[in-house]
């Protein structure tokens, strides 16, 4: 009845779990206790939960990367803490089985749930609004792609207290991911959480690369696109063409463990190699999803707190579209030591050397940009220019283990664990927070408190070099990845050194949730409170409307004749609001309740499938598919926003922006 | 100022509409191309791995193999029919085109799985080993494809039932499915020949 799910399968005895489950159903009764308390149920349903507004679906991604982003934290310096204690007799405080899964729990949740929900959440917020869009392409498919990516990370989150989750590294290889070696339910949570999280993302990248092909204002033509957008666009290709192949790896890795084939086994002719294969085939494009849109953050708040246009903006353009390409030549080198020979270790090795180059273009771009311009030390900018500091560093070392020789030695060391993260954290996060702080405005409608903003910067940058540095020399030390304990005494004072790093982080993330805080609660000051929509006078679309936008975006579709349209509206004295003038009802999409539906399925599934309770795993799959074929046969799925309503937001808004300058 | 709401007058977003259902439906095919591709891939990769088991020589016959090939290619003719009669406005012949096309894929799926029925029975399943787990894993791929494509015509043929017209978001539907339907003869000819004609030879 219950498949292999019995009361054992909830771990009592760590300490660390009931603790940690305690506190997560305190702290769960106590916000669910307080939305029924306020009677906001009805507010989240309506307003958010079965939301199609891409504004709306944009705060939920973020607020679901921000949980991750305290999951994977924790993770991360209870290894650090590990390592720091676990030396010659000393055994510290995780055991082998706890402290694998927590490793494995760290990468999968930082990179599926923390980076691609961030990089989500911008796409979603940003990318309509640039190109003048009053939605994204397919918005019930945006709110399913949510809710997918939702249940996803509950999934991960599940494994925790039922059960356990996989030991098998964040891209679970096998063949220890296999039955043989792996026999409990942790690698069929992965399993599940990828490839319901894929769902959503696949989807994602369908909605956002046919927003951009089909829906820019008139006149913005491929080279008056915003360099953000352009990186938004060069990373949903990204998706649609590398998702489909973790799709199938991580699929018949299932295959073998659920119907006893031999895709990856050590016997039956099983090759182990393969999924490697497939699966950085992924991988390698997978980082460059992530840090392309990082980039586009940098290309818009590098000239915007300058003063100055983009420096080369075709040159970007360019650079961006050949790392896209250049990304798909380059998987091998994650496996150098494969023995495919020195010709096609020499191929992959160049290949991957010559990616430096369109990434070099960008760093002097954005120097250049900033040169004899009129910066302004806005926490955005500190966030840009430690990332210019701390990703060259990290570029280098990556070229440094190209060299396939080099790689040989450095290859499932601590090196490469600092390289990754000099680049993931230095790259990615330093530029999702960066385009957080600047499009909070935007989305908020006031802007977000500088001064915590700065500290939590200057913790982050500092932890950073305390905690990935000494990794690096423990790296040329010999010191393999994913070690428990160690007997290496001249590795022990490192490995402390990055525990202080790790604690600079906590303090650094501790900045910035009191950032969110302090933000919110001063947000009616009226130093923060921006009415004008435009706080930093910026140079693309989404500045021309207002803060926060209407649920059209646009009363009036903008028309585009140059780059940096606002900026050149603005130059030009062209009134781009057009305010009080003639509106038209605007026709927009009705919220459904179909995403959170086929989502809940979903997760019934996924859980049901990792237990082998196939009568449940039937009921979520025929919801699934019977959520979908309902909302095929709904007819009531558009409305139209009447004239008369828009003139009213509208002059709303005007009256507003009069109170403000009169101020 | 004041306009008729229910005239919708921003004809704009009306046609983005129009063209992007159908235009992202086919994005989306494409990446289930790449699904497909790399399903080749890993059939190419482990192609002889036989682990003494059983060869293509051995399992693979002509005689059911033509019959599906034949069944699914004239399906697709069915479909394209009933396409005609959709842009007709020719309601209840859509629907009887869309039931032979039904038809003819089931018959499809049906000797699918009465060829996995024997291959298993005969001790050639997909545990036997890696050769024939890349084998059942991509034929069985498609024919779920096609299963889902059997699902998405009875789904249409209920929609259609009873109503005298094809609205816009109907025939976008229907495209789709057409799109799909034909995609996945593609794959079945790509399979038939790289599967089964190259193993044989």
């Amino acid at each position: 009845m219950l498949g292999r799910l019995s009361l054992s399968a909830i771990p009592l005895d760590v300490p660390i779990l009931v603790g940690t489950f305690i506190g997560v159903l305190i702290v769960g009764v106590a916000v669910l206790g307080l939305i029924t308390y306020y009677g906001k149920w009805g507010y989240l349903w309506k307003e958010w939960f079965t939301s199609v507004d891409h504004k709306r679906l944009a705060v939920m991604y973020i607020v679901l990367a921000l949980v991750a982003l305290a999951r994977g934290f924790a993770d991360a310096i209870m290894m650090r803490t590990q390592l720091a204690l676990a030396y010659a007799g000393n055994p510290g405080y995780l055991p082998p089985h706890h402290y694998d899964q927590i490793f494995s729990a760290h990468g999968t949740i930082m990179i599926f749930f923390l980076a691609m929900a961030f990089m989500t959440g911008l796409f979603n917020f940003i990318v309509p609004l640039q190109i003048g869009a009053r939605d994204v392409a397919y918005p019930f498919l945006n709110n399913l792609s949510f809710w997918m990516t939702a249940v996803a990370f509950m999934l991960v989150n599940i494994s925790l207290f039922i059960g356990e989750f996989s030991q098998c590294g964040w891209l679970a290889y096998p063949p220890l991911s296999e039955m043989q070696f792996s026999p409990g339910v942790g690698v069929d949570y992965y399993i599940w959480a990828i490839q319901i999280s894929g769902v959503g993302t696949l989807l994602t990248g369908v909605n956002f690369f046919v927003t951009i092909v089909k829906m820019r204002a008139p006149g913005m033509t491929w080279l008056k696109m915003p360099v953000f957008t352009w990186t938004a666009f060069c990373s949903s290709i990204l998706i649609m063409a590398t998702f489909p192949v973790l799709t199938v790896a991580v699929a018949l890795l299932g295959l073998d463990r659920y119907f006893g084939m031999h895709f990856f086994t050590n016997d039956g002719g099983g090759n182990q190699m393969l999924y490697l294969n497939l699966i950085w085939a992924w991988g390698h494009p997978e980082v460059y999803i992530l840090v392309l849109p990082a980039f586009g953050v940098f290309s818009e708040v590098v000239p915007a707190f300058s003063g100055k246009p983009l420096f080369g903006y075709k040159t970007m353009v360019y650079a961006t579209c050949s790392i896209m390409v250049l990304s798909f030549l380059v998987w091998v080198h994650h496996f150098f030591t494969m023995g495919a020979g020195p010709d096609v270790n020499a191929f992959f090795g160049i290949a991957t050397m010559i990616i430096s180059i369109p990434t070099g273009v960008k760093l002097f771009n954005w120097l250049f940009t900033m040169y004899k311009g009129r910066i302004q030390y806005h926490a955005c900018m500190y966030w840009a220019v430690g990332f210019m500091v701390v990703f060259t560093i990290g570029g280098m070392t990556g070229v440094m283990m190209a060299i396939p020789g080099s790689d040989f030695v450095l290859h499932n060391s601590l090196f490469l664990i600092a390289h990754f993260h000099n680049v993931i954290i230095g790259g990615v996060y330093f530029g999702y927070v960066c385009g957080m702080n600047f499009w909070a405005p935007k989305v908020l409608g006031f802007k977000m408190n500088e001064a915590w903003g700065i500290r939590a910067f200057w913790f982050w940058l500092v932890g950073f070099f305390f905690a990935f540095m000494p990794l690096y020399v423990l790296g040329f030390e010999g010191m393999t990845r994913r070690m428990n304990h160690y007997d290496n005494p001249a590795w022990h004072p490192w490995m402390l050194i990055a525990e202080v790093g790790a604690v600079l982080i906590l303090f650094g993330v501790v900045c910035q949730l009191m950032q969110i805080f302090v933000s919110i609660r001063d947000c009616n000051k009226p130093e923060n409170r921006d009415f004008t929509g435009d706080p930093w006078n910026g140079r693309t679309l989404e500045w021309s409307t207002s803060s926060p936008p209407p649920v059209y975006n646009y009363a009036i579709v903008p028309h585009v004749s140059s780059l940096d349209a606002y900026m050149h509206d603005k130059e030009n004295g062209i009134d781009t609001r057009q305010a009080g003038g003639q509106y038209e009802a605007i026709h927009m999409p009705k919220n459904t309740a179909a995403g959170i539906s086929a989502g809940a399925f979903a997760l019934i599934f996924g859980f049901a499938a990792v237990w082998y309770i196939w009568w449940l795993a039937a009921i979520g799959l025929v919801g699934v598919i019977a959520t979908i074929i309902a909302r095929s046969a709904n007819k009531d799925i558009d409305y139209y926003i009447p004239a008369e309503e828009v003139a009213r937001i509208e002059n709303e808004h005007t009256r507003k922006l009069m109170a403000q300058a009169a101020e | 100022m004041a306009q008729n709401t229910t005239v919708p007058t921003a004809g704009h977003d009306e046609h983005h509409h129009e063209n992007t259902v159908v235009f992202g439906f086919w994005v989306y095919l494409m990446t289930d191309c790449i699904i497909f591709g790399s399903l080749f891939a890993t059939f190419a990769v482990l192609r002889n791995q036989f682990n003494g088991g059983p060869t293509p020589h051995e399992l693979f016959e002509f005689g059911g193999l033509g019959l599906e090939t034949a069944l699914l290619l004239l399906s697709s003719i069915t479909y394209g029919f009933g396409m005609i009669a959709a842009h007709k406005t020719q309601i209840s012949s859509v629907i009887m085109w869309l039931g032979v096309t039904f038809l003819l894929g089931l018959g499809f799926v049906g000797l699918e799985v009465r060829e996995f029925a024997h291959m298993i029975a005969d001790g050639a399943g997909p545990d036997r080993s890696a050769f024939l787990s890349a084998f059942f894993t991509l034929v069985s791929t498609h024919g779920l494809h096609v299963t889902c494509g059997l699902i998405w015509i009875v789904t249409l043929m209920v929609q259609l039932m009873g109503t005298t017209e094809i609205p816009e978001r109907m025939m976008n539907k229907l495209t789709c499915l057409s799109l799909f339907w034909h995609f996945l003869d593609i794959v079945w000819i790509c399979v038939f020949t790289y599967v089964y004609l190259a193993s044989m030879i």
